[in-house]
């Protein structure tokens, strides 16, 4: 366990220095950034819709007892902005991208591909990890602006079709409370965690061993220490800027 | 000219359990190298070290006065520009086609352009004999020709040592026959040093100059091919005969009362059969790194078992090697 911590920070910090050498690897990036967005883009703009929904039902509900109905705008920035839609962007980059990302790595490396390109001398940091992270990194805040713009147009309809509520005390709650920097911190958020779950990908991917079954046992591990991981630094990151 | 690689004292263990250890020998530049060893006993993982991809825990690979085990990151990618390596299945890279897989180390390495790059994969495609098959992809072709078109990918930046490892895994006798020759024959034109891990005993009996045997964690011996062909070690007689009794074992070795009591039964590896002619290129011609049939058995004063150096057109190679040689030198002139 600690051994492997050791590993991934050691990858972490080998995959960082390989990040300013040239030439920059921009085909396997548009590649892997448009195969991120094609995987993961439709199944989060679908998850976001009954979790903006869910929350304006929840929210409302108990904010209808308090008599307070026209703060549910309010807990929409709170609940959506703020937390739910980048943990939502990580868990599905790491279960559609990263899993991709650690499967596609891990049979290489029991192909013995990898070897064969260091042997070529190709670092494949350079050249397979660096590229893969940044586009996780680049795409997770779009796919976050995606998640929390499906997710708060879910709130709203939700709120003032099915509950009722009126759509001027919505949007000005929503105001009072909201403020770009909420934005700019949930997309900083989805970075972090874009990149977390991609290099966690390849970590996982590039230390792959025992033929095929060592790729799913890759791919197994990838999901669950990603999601552990991400959620754990949803919580410091929040705890330390509000 | 290939270049000269000398192990020293080499060791390695993956945590507590030790691979081989002390490991010396040198690959002689422009020689072919046979590393044999029952499965287990780390012939890919010498493999690997020796290209760096692997980090020993101790000892030295020297090449061209630099210690590529203790060397830096840099240095390593730089040596490595000196290897050229077929992996078990090819290790092609699964996305590309093969005309882009043998082209891969030239475009990344090179400035070449695109109908330099052309000429030169066809020219090793050629050599391989995979004319035709340029656009396939590597999941839509044989396993030999899979470890072909590794080889000509290995070829294609004119390494200086060439490391091959199992060549005959996975393939048919007649194939590996075919790759041994292709060995032999580029060998003849490159002069590349040579080192092919295997436990393939036909391949490790015909091809090489030297053969080395890894067994219970360390090189049991390396040497000529003739000192081991005609060697009394028992393992290394079992080996090379491929017999039951001996110190190999169906697990990893057999323990010593075991062995004493094949002793007692009287059980031995059995006479030495004969030692068969090398492989030569083709065309008549020589190998620049060969010895003369016999001629470490001469020099050391052993007797060949009956039968030795005749192929199966019957032809004595002690008399038919140097027969061979002023040919090839009257052809020269």
């Amino acid at each position: 366990m600690i051994r492997a911590s050791g590993a991934f920070v050691a990858l972490t910090l080998d995959t960082l220095r390989a990040v300013p050498r040239r030439p920059f690897h921009w085909r396997e990036f548009l590649q892997q950034a448009w195969f991120i967005v094609s995987v993961s883009a439709l199944p989060t703009a679908l998850v976001s819709i009954p979790f903006g929904a869910v929350l304006a039902l929840q929210a409302g509900n108990l904010i209808r007892q308090f008599g307070a109905q026209s703060f549910t705008g309010a807990t929409a920035v709170l609940g959506i902005v703020r937390e739910a839609s980048p943990v939502v962007t990580a868990l599905m980059i790491s279960g559609a991208a990263g899993s991709a990302i650690c499967a596609d790595l891990g049979a290489r490396k029991i192909r013995e591909e990898i070897d064969a390109l260091e042997v070529l001398g190709i670092d494949p940091l350079h050249r397979l990890v660096v590229p893969r992270v940044a586009a996780c990194a680049v795409v997770a805040p779009l796919l976050n602006g995606l998640v929390t713009t499906v997710g708060l147009i879910a709130s709203y309809l939700f709120n003032v079709i099915a509950q009722g509520g009126s759509p001027g005390s919505y949007l000005q709650s929503f105001n009072a409370l909201a403020e770009l920097s909420d934005l700019w911190i949930s997309a900083v958020k989805a970075l972090v965690f874009g990149a977390t779950a991609g290099m966690i990908a390849c970590f996982k991917g590039l230390s792959a061993a025992g033929g095929p079954k060592g790729v799913g046992d890759a791919v197994n591990q990838t999901v669950v220490f990603a999601a552990m991981v991400l959620f754990a630094e949803n919580f410091l990151i929040s705890a330390a800027v509000w | 000219m290939g270049v000269e690689v000398v192990v020293e004292g080499l060791t390695k263990s993956f945590g507590r359990q030790v691979i081989w250890q002390d490991v010396s020998l040198t690959l002689p530049a422009g020689e072919i190298s046979v590393l044999l060893g029952p499965s287990g006993t780390g012939k890919s993982v010498f493999l690997k070290t020796l290209v760096g991809l692997l980090r020993p825990d101790r000892g030295h690979i020297w090449i061209d006065g630099y210690d590529l085990a203790n060397c830096s990151e840099d240095k390593l990618y730089e040596l490595r520009r000196l290897f050229g390596v077929l992996f078990q299945d090819g290790a092609l890279f699964g996305s590309l086609s093969l005309f882009d897989n043998i082209a891969f180390p030239l475009r990344e390495h090179t400035k070449k352009s695109e109908s330099q790059i052309r000429q030169i994969v066809m020219e090793k495609m050629e050599l391989v004999g995979l004319l035709g098959a340029e656009s396939k992809l590597p999941g839509e072709i044989s396993g030999g020709m899979r470890k072909r078109a590794g080889l000509a990918r290995a070829l294609v930046l004119d390494p200086e040592i060439i490391l091959v490892d199992e060549p005959d895994s996975g393939l048919d006798p007649v194939r590996t026959a075919y790759l041994n020759q292709l060995f032999v024959d580029l060998n003849t034109d490159f002069e590349a040093t040579f080192l092919i891990v295997t436990h393939d005993i036909n391949t490790a009996r015909t091809v090489p100059d030297d053969i080395g045997l890894l067994f219970r964690r360390e090189l049991v011996m390396f040497g000529p091919r003739e000192m081991l062909l005609s060697s009394d070690e028992p393992v290394v007689r079992q080996f090379l005969n491929a017999r039951r009794h001996g110190p190999i074992g169906m697990s990893e070795e057999k323990d010593v009362s075991e062995l004493e009591a094949e002793a007692q039964l009287g059980h031995d590896p059995g006479a030495l059969p004969p030692i068969p002619p090398q492989l030569m290129p083709t065309g008549n011609r020589v190998r620049r790194g060969q010895q003369p049939p016999g001629a470490w058995l001469a020099a050391h004063g052993v007797i060949p078992p009956q039968g030795s150096f005749i192929d199966d057109r019957g032809r004595n190679w002690l008399e038919e090697y140097p027969r061979l040689v002023s040919a090839h030198l009257n052809g020269v002139r």
